[in-house]
């Protein structure tokens, strides 16, 4: 009722002012959120029964030099000190040392990240030019064997592990056929020849005109993105399909086959062009799973990405880089959701 | 007609009556009423039927597996399953091959439905039940505490869950019991949102009011009238996580923070084969469609049970 309220207040004022209003609720969301992930990633990192200190100055290192670093790192310091300093750190992009790599998070993070983003953006590429297709015919064919098979596809698509699928592509597309190339993203030898300059080898290789090297990428690349596809494909065409059924029974379809129509301007010009808003939504959703869901894809296939990087720090104890790097995706997950709903809002007039 | 079958008859006009004479009554008919119409979808029953078969190998696996699952036989190791042409026609057992320690894979398989049966009914009891909680009271008591547990919600499921996960894990020290707490903890927000959903459009019904008129207080109202509605969204909402959860047991597992060795834990098996997936497909490939055959049963059983207790398509 409260809300009702303050947006009939506003409705009085001008109408930048319910904008003003509302980009300001949603940086306050994204604030707080921020704030939360900070916190439960600070105090994992910190709970966590590894000894900081210890892998810093090795085992053999005197109680002196241990209390020493102990102090230099502010362990001394309350828990929610060290908080606020780390909090004021990540403020400026200082997200520390990774202890593995010895660089700052902050450069390793933003090296991998353009890895996961290249195959995240190939996967969902693949899952919606086969995904809202396929949906769609699902819906028009309902019932129909053609509908079966998508329900059979997507079923299969939400029941199988991407790990043991990813292994059995390798072995099979890799290990027998030798259709494609095995894990990491190009040949060894070809490794950190072409310039770096999106972090994006497709791109990058395209930049410098080195056909050689973007063939051997896209060899590299297919298997991965196509299985990332498949899971981004079950999603977009479940979806699809029931948005698409909600339309198709509506009186507005009748009316327009009854007035005599094709049936191809129906489905895609009346139906289709309805469900684009809430498409987008799931779209946009999809990416940002295959954003952060892509970690065990990224181990088996070598893929210097972020959910390798994070993977790896974790099991070697390195808390900054894992700190770092889970707030980063968590940030872009956010970003990806509100951008979603603001998308939704903007075009959707009937949720205002 | 004999006498078994005038019971019969007796007992479905009882539960099929439109006009039930106590509580327990017109429970046991709706109850009834959504039996036969999920009976009428076969690939419901399909993945009800996967599931019993499932419940009976974990409780009779040490009569069903042909070997221990645990003793090693370094001689025959990595024999292939019985149909392969390269086997040595001399061997005896491994149906469906040895691992890398010359165990039998098919006792692996059916022990570790123990496993698997053990971690998908531990999250199914927390993580709904802590979601259930948080919601109801959101939901109910309105204002402040609201907004706060609803914001505590949406940065849990900004967080991505298998790093979560990990993470817990790794804070935790690995193991099923800690697999199974860090599930939990990645998996109750969604739970959170329904049960609150549910609670906004009940809360201010004209019976939530009567009941408050006899006296009834929060508790008492939350606890015997609005949960009992939130029960068959969340059953469903169940149903479907189950798959996405022996997922997320088994990716663990695979990464070595689940179930620890020599424990037959399918994700694990996997993670073991791994190595040998070139020449051996056997090893690795087995414990996958183990894991793809319940979570299969899961969604099949999940999609039926939607469209018999939430016929609205679609929304989750």
């Amino acid at each position: 009722m409260a809300m009702a309220e303050t947006s009939r207040k506003g409705r009085r004022r001008s109408p930048l002012f319910g904008i003003a209003k509302k980009t300001g609720s949603t940086l306050l969301t994204i604030a707080v959120t921020m704030l939360g992930l900070l916190f439960v990633t600070f105090f994992i990192g910190r709970v966590m029964p590894v000894d900081p200190v210890l892998s810093i100055v090795g085992e053999r290192a005197t109680a002196e030099q241990h209390q020493a670093v102990f102090l230099e790192l502010g362990l001394d310091k309350p828990l929610i000190t060290q908080f606020l300093i780390y909090l004021g750190d990540v403020v400026q992009g200082d997200f520390g040392k990774s202890l593995r790599t010895g660089f700052p998070v902050w450069d390793d993070v933003t090296r991998v990240f353009p890895a996961t983003m290249e195959l995240a953006t190939l996967g969902t590429l693949i899952g919606v030019f086969l995904g809202v297709p396929l949906g769609v015919l699902a819906a028009v064919k309902r019932g129909t064997w053609i509908d079966q098979i998508a329900r059979v596809v997507a079923l299969i698509g939400y029941s199988m592990p991407v790990f043991w699928l990813a292994i059995m592509g390798l072995m099979i597309f890799y290990g027998k056929l030798g259709w494609v190339s095995g894990p990491g993203r190009v040949d060894i030898f070809f490794e950190d020849i072409v310039p770096n300059v999106t972090g994006m080898i497709l791109i990058d290789s395209i930049i410098a005109r080195d056909w050689t090297i973007f063939w051997n990428a896209v060899s590299h690349i297919i298997l991965p993105a196509s299985l990332l596809g498949y899971y981004s494909l079950a999603y977009i065409s479940r979806m699809t399909r029931s948005f698409m059924l909600e339309q198709l029974s509506a009186e507005y379809i009748t009316t327009a086959r009854v007035k005599g129509m094709s049936e191809w301007a129906v489905v895609w010009k009346h139906a289709f062009g309805n469900i684009k808003v809430p498409l987008i939504t799931v779209i946009a959703l999809s990416y940002a799973g295959l954003l952060e869901g892509s970690v065990l894809t990224e181990i088996i296939f070598s893929w210097p990405g972020i959910g390798k990087y994070i993977t790896i720090s974790l099991l070697s104890a390195d808390m900054n880089a894992v700190m770092g790097g889970t707030v980063v995706v968590g940030l872009v997950f956010v970003l990806l959701n509100i951008f979603a709903e603001l998308l939704y809002k903007f075009f959707d007039p009937r949720a205002k | 007609m004999s006498l078994s079958d005038t019971q019969k008859t007796g007992l479905r006009a009882w539960l099929l009556t439109d006009t039930p004479t106590s509580r327990r009554h017109a429970r046991a008919a709706s109850l009834y009423q959504a039996w036969l119409s999920l009976k009428g979808n076969h690939m419901a029953m399909l993945g009800l039927g996967i599931l019993i078969a499932l419940v009976i190998i974990a409780a009779l696996a040490s009569v069903l597996a042909p070997a221990d699952p645990f003793i090693q036989d370094l001689g025959l190791r990595l024999t292939p399953p019985i149909w392969q042409a390269d086997r040595d026609p001399g061997i005896e057992g491994y149906i469906l091959g040895s691992d890398s320690l010359g165990r039998d894979i098919l006792s692996r398989l059916l022990y570790g439905s123990r496993i698997t049966l053990y971690i998908v009914t531990l999250v199914a009891l927390m993580a709904p039940i802590v979601g259930l909680l948080v919601g109801t009271i959101a939901g109910y008591t309105g204002g402040w505490l609201d907004i706060i547990l609803m914001r505590i919600t949406d940065i849990f499921l900004a967080f991505p869950r298998l790093i979560l996960a990990l993470a817990f894990v790794a804070t935790l020290g690995a193991g099923i019991e800690n697999a199974v707490l860090a599930i939990s903890l990645t998996a109750w927000p969604p739970y959170a949102r329904i049960a609150r959903a549910e609670t906004l459009t009940i809360r201010n019904s004209d019976y939530i009011h009567a009941v408050r008129l006899q006296g009834a207080g929060p508790m008492r109202i939350i606890t015997k009238h609005i949960w009992p509605l939130c029960i068959s969204s969340l059953v469903v909402r169940v149903t479907l996580d189950m798959a996405g959860i022996i997922l997320a047991a088994a990716g663990l597992g695979f990464l070595g923070l689940g179930a620890q060795p020599p424990s037959p834990e399918w994700g694990a098996m996997i993670s073991e084969g791994r190595k040998f997936i070139l020449d051996h497909w056997w090893v690795a490939t087995m414990p996958g469609l183990a894991i793809f055959t319940v979570s299969l049963a899961f969604n099949l059983l999940g999609d039926g049970l939607r469209d018999v207790l939430d016929p609205k398509d679609g929304k989750s």
